[in-house]
C-alpha cells in the first residue's frame, strides 16, 4: 500500500541573530488513509514546527530541507502560489487557537464558501448551501443561522467546529490539528474527540494530531510518535507504547501524568528540564534527565531504530523500563 | 482565638459576586453573577480542590475568599473573623496568612525586580519588623524549600523556565509562613514533566509546613490527585461536595458524573471501553442563565421541576453536598437497571 504522505529527512532550522536554531531534525514518518497519528511532546520539541514546514507555514526566518512526499508531490520548497493548489484541498491544519485562525470581518459562511469557491469551482450560491451542510455535519444546531454570524458572536467550541467544518470543505486526505482541544472545556473537547473520530471514518481522512495531552491519545490515536529537542524518540502503536514504553522519555511522561480514575500514587517527575535548541546535550539529547544513562549516552547519540512490533526507538538502553521509587 | 471548637479553618457562608457588564454605548448595563449561594468550609490541614469549566465563577471564588475581589453579599469566616467587614490594619495581619499562586507564572512576577526581592516581597509589606538580615535569611531559606539554588537570588524572571519561574512564585506565596494557600490553576500553564514536580513540591511543602491548600483547576485529573475533598461548581453555584475518592466512584450531581467521564485518561483500552456521557451543547451564558436549575439545559435527566425550581443544596450524612432535585431518582433507576441486567 502507497502511503499518502511521506515525510524524509525533514529539518527545519531558524536563522536568529548570530546563531541558528535546529528545531526538526531528519525527521522521517509516514501516514496511510484514514489512521490517526498522535504527534507528542512538551514545548519546543518541534512537533508543531515540522509540521508548518510540510504545509509552508514556517515563519520568515525557518528553512525546511528534507522531502515531504504528498503522492508523488514534494511540498517541501515549493512555490507558495503552487502550494497553494495542495492546501486546502488534499491537506488542511487547523490550530489551537480558532480566533487567530478565522477572519474577524467575515460572516463565517463567507470565509467558508471561498475555499470551495477557489478549489472546486463551485458557484458562489452552491458553495454556500455546501458550506451549511457542514456545519450541520460538524454539529453546529441552527447551522444556517450560524453561517451568518461573525467568528466573535460564536463560543469557543462552535469557533473550533468551524475550523473544523472548513478544514473538511474539500475533503482532504490530510487533516493536520495542532492542539485543537487545548483551550475547550473537558466537555466540549470530548465532543470534538468524538466529532474527530467519525470524520475520519466517515470520509476516510488521516488526522494528525499534535498534542501534549496523553488522556487525548489514549482515546483517539491508532499510532503515535514521541518527539524530544527536535528528534522523534519513539513511534509505534499506541497500545504497546502506553503499557510497554521503550524510551525512558516515553515513559517519563506517562509517570508525570496524573490519571482521573487513580488517587494519588506519588508522581514520578521526570527530572530537570527540557533542552534548549540551542545547547542541546553531546549524545542523546535526553541524557541528562534518564534514570537508564550510561557512558555511551554521554558520547553517542542513539539513531532511531526499528524494534520489533512495528515499533522504533532512538536509545542505547535494552533493559528493562522501570522506574526506582515507586510508592504505591 | 475565641472559643472555636470546630477544625473549619475557613467557612464562607452565602457569598454571592456580581460583575456589571456594558452591553454596549447607549444599552443598559447588564449584570452578570459570578458567584451565587456560595456556603462551605474548608478544614484544617485538608487540601479542597475546586473544579468546574470555564465561567463557573471558580477563579473568583478564591479571589473573593483573598479579598482581592470584595463579595457582594456573604461572609469570609477566617478562624471565626469575618474577612470583609475588617479594617485595613487587621486584614494586612490576616493577609500573612492567606496566599495565593497564580496560573501564569511568568506574569506574575515583576520583570524589573530580582527573585531575592520578588520573594522578599510580601515581607516589605507585611512584615516591615524584620530586619534586612533577617528577610534575606528567610528569602534563602525558602529559596532551597522549593528547589531554588541560592546563587539564583539576583538573577531576573526571564532567566527562569516556566517550572522555575512557579517555583519562584511558591515561595513568595510561602515566606510570610501563611496557613492557607490559594492555588489558582498553578500547573496549567507547564508541560507535563515539569507540572509533575510541581505537584510534589506542592504536597511536600503542605507536610512540611504544615498548609491548607485550596486548589482551584480546571483539570480534573491534576485535582484528583492533589484534594482530599473537592467543590464542583457550576454557573457560578455549588453543585457538590465530596470527599476526593466518593466523587470519583460515587458522585450523585449528574453534572460531576458527565464532567468526570469527558476526562481524557491515559489508559487507550480504559479509554475506549468507557460509555462517555457526553454532555450536550455548552455553558449557557451567566448574564441569563437558566431559571431553575442552570445545569438542566444540557442534563439528560431534565424535567420540568427542573425548570420551574432551584434546587436546594442539600447536606447529606456524610458531610457531602448536592443540589440536584433528581438525584435519588437517578440512584434508584441506576439500581434497578443493574438489578433488571444481573
Amino acid at each position: 500500500m502507497t502511503h499518502i504522505l511521506q515525510v524524509e529527512d525533514l529539518n527545519v532550522t531558524f536563522a536568529l541573530h548570530q546563531s541558528e536554531v535546529h528545531a526538526v531534525r531528519n525527521l522521517d514518518l509516514v501516514l496511510d488513509a484514514g489512521e490517526i497519528l498522535a504527534v507528542v511532546g512538551e514545548s519546543g520539541s518541534g512537533k508543531s514546527q515540522a509540521f508548518l514546514a510540510i504545509m509552508g507555514l514556517l515563519a520568515r526566518n525557518g528553512r525546511a530541507t528534507g522531502r515531504a512526499l504528498l503522492g508523488d508531490v514534494d511540498l517541501i520548497g515549493m512555490a507558495p502560489g503552487r502550494l497553494d493548489t495542495y492546501r486546502g484541498r488534499d491537506i488542511a491544519m487547523i490550530f489551537q487557537d480558532p480566533m487567530t485562525s478565522l477572519n474577524p470581518s467575515l460572516r463565517v459562511k463567507t470565509q467558508l464558501a471561498e475555499v470551495l469557491v477557489k478549489h472546486q469551482g463551485f458557484e458562489p450560491d452552491q458553495a454556500v448551501r455546501s458550506a451549511i451542510a457542514m456545519l450541520e455535519r460538524v454539529g453546529i444546531p441552527e447551522p444556517a443561522k450560524r453561517a451568518n454570524a461573525y467568528p466573535h458572536e460564536l463560543s469557543g467550541g462552535m469557533r473550533q467546529r468551524v475550523m473544523i467544518a472548513m478544514a473538511l470543505l474539500c475533503q482532504p486526505k490530510i487533516l493536520i490539528a495542532d492542539e485543537p482541544t487545548t483551550a475547550l472545556d473537558v466537555t466540549v473537547q470530548a465532543q470534538m474527540l468524538d466529532l474527530f473520530r467519525s470524520l475520519t471514518r466517515d470520509f476516510g481522512t488521516a488526522l494528525v494530531m499534535i498534542t501534549h495531552d496523553l488522556g487525548v491519545v489514549a482515546g483517539i490515536a491508532d499510532r503515535m510518535m514521541v518527539m524530544y529537542g527536535g528528534r522523534c524518540v519513539e513511534r509505534g502503536p499506541v497500545e504497546p507504547l502506553f503499557y510497554a514504553p521503550r524510551h525512558p522519555y516515553t515513559l517519563g511522561l506517562l509517570h508525570s501524568t496524573p490519571h482521573v480514575e487513580e488517587r494519588a500514587r506519588r508522581l514520578s517527575p521526570i527530572e530537570g528540564l527540557p533542552p534548549s535548541l540551542e545547547h542541546l546535550p553531546p549524545g542523546c539529547s535526553f541524557n541528562p534527565r534518564c534514570a537508564f544513562r550510561f557512558d555511551r549516552c554521554v558520547h553517542e547519540r542513539p539513531p532511531l531504530a526499528p524494534i520489533a512490533g512495528n515499533r522504533a526507538k532512538a536509545c542505547h538502553y535494552e533493559g528493562p523500563l522501570e522506574l526506582k521509587d515507586q510508592v504505591a | 482565638m475565641t472559643n472555636h471548637v470546630s477544625a473549619d479553618l475557613l467557612r464562607i457562608e452565602d457569598l454571592k459576586k456580581t460583575f456589571t457588564v456594558s452591553a454596549g454605548l447607549f444599552a443598559r448595563p447588564l449584570t452578570l453573577t459570578a458567584l451565587q449561594d456560595i456556603t462551605f468550609s474548608v478544614k484544617r490541614g485538608e487540601t479542597l480542590g475546586i473544579v468546574g469549566e470555564s465561567g463557573c465563577g471558580k477563579s473568583t471564588l478564591g479571589r473573593c475568599i483573598l479579598q482581592l475581589l470584595s463579595p457582594d453579599e456573604g461572609r469570609v469566616l477566617w478562624l471565626g473573623q469575618d474577612l470583609t467587614q475588617l479594617p485595613g490594619e487587621e486584614m494586612r495581619k490576616a493577609r500573612r496568612e492567606l496566599q495565593i499562586i497564580f496560573q501564569d507564572p511568568l506574569a506574575s512576577l515583576n520583570p524589573r525586580m530580582t527573585v531575592g526581592e520578588i520573594i522578599a516581597d510580601p515581607l516589605r509589606t507585611l512584615m516591615p519588623e524584620l530586619g534586612r538580615d533577617e528577610r534575606r535569611a528567610r528569602v534563602l531559606r525558602m529559596m532551597e524549600a522549593v528547589g531554588l539554588l541560592p546563587e539564583m537570588i539576583n538573577r531576573y524572571p526571564h532567566e527562569f523556565s516556566g517550572g522555575q519561574a512557579q517555583r519562584i512564585g511558591i515561595a513568595r506565596a510561602l515566606i510570610t509562613e501563611p496557613k492557607l494557600i490559594v492555588c489558582d490553576e498553578p500547573v496549567s500553564a507547564l508541560d507535563v514533566s515539569i507540572q509533575a514536580q510541581i505537584l510534589n513540591l506542592l504536597s511536600d511543602l503542605k507536610d512540611t509546613f504544615g498548609l491548607t491548600l485550596i486548589f482551584i483547576s480546571h483539570n480534573l485529573s491534576v485535582v484528583r490527585h492533589v484534594s482530599d475533598r473537592i467543590l464542583v461548581l457550576y454557573l457560578g453555584r455549588i453543585v457538590e461536595l465530596a470527599p476526593g475518592d466518593a466523587i470519583y466512584t460515587d458522585a450523585k450531581h449528574p453534572y460531576t458524573k458527565a464532567l468526570l467521564t469527558a476526562v481524557p485518561i491515559p489508559d487507550p483500552i480504559r479509554a475506549r471501553q468507557r460509555n462517555i456521557d457526553a454532555l450536550v451543547g455548552e455553558i449557557p451564558s451567566p448574564i441569563n442563565p437558566p431559571s431553575g436549575c442552570t445545569f438542566r439545559t444540557r442534563c439528560r435527566h431534565a424535567r420540568p421541576i427542573c425548570a420551574e425550581q432551584r434546587p436546594i443544596l442539600e447536606t447529606l450524612p456524610d458531610d457531602r453536598l448536592v443540589a440536584c432535585h433528581r438525584w435519588r431518582e437517578i440512584e434508584e433507576g441506576v439500581g434497578r437497571e443493574a438489578a433488571l441486567t444481573a
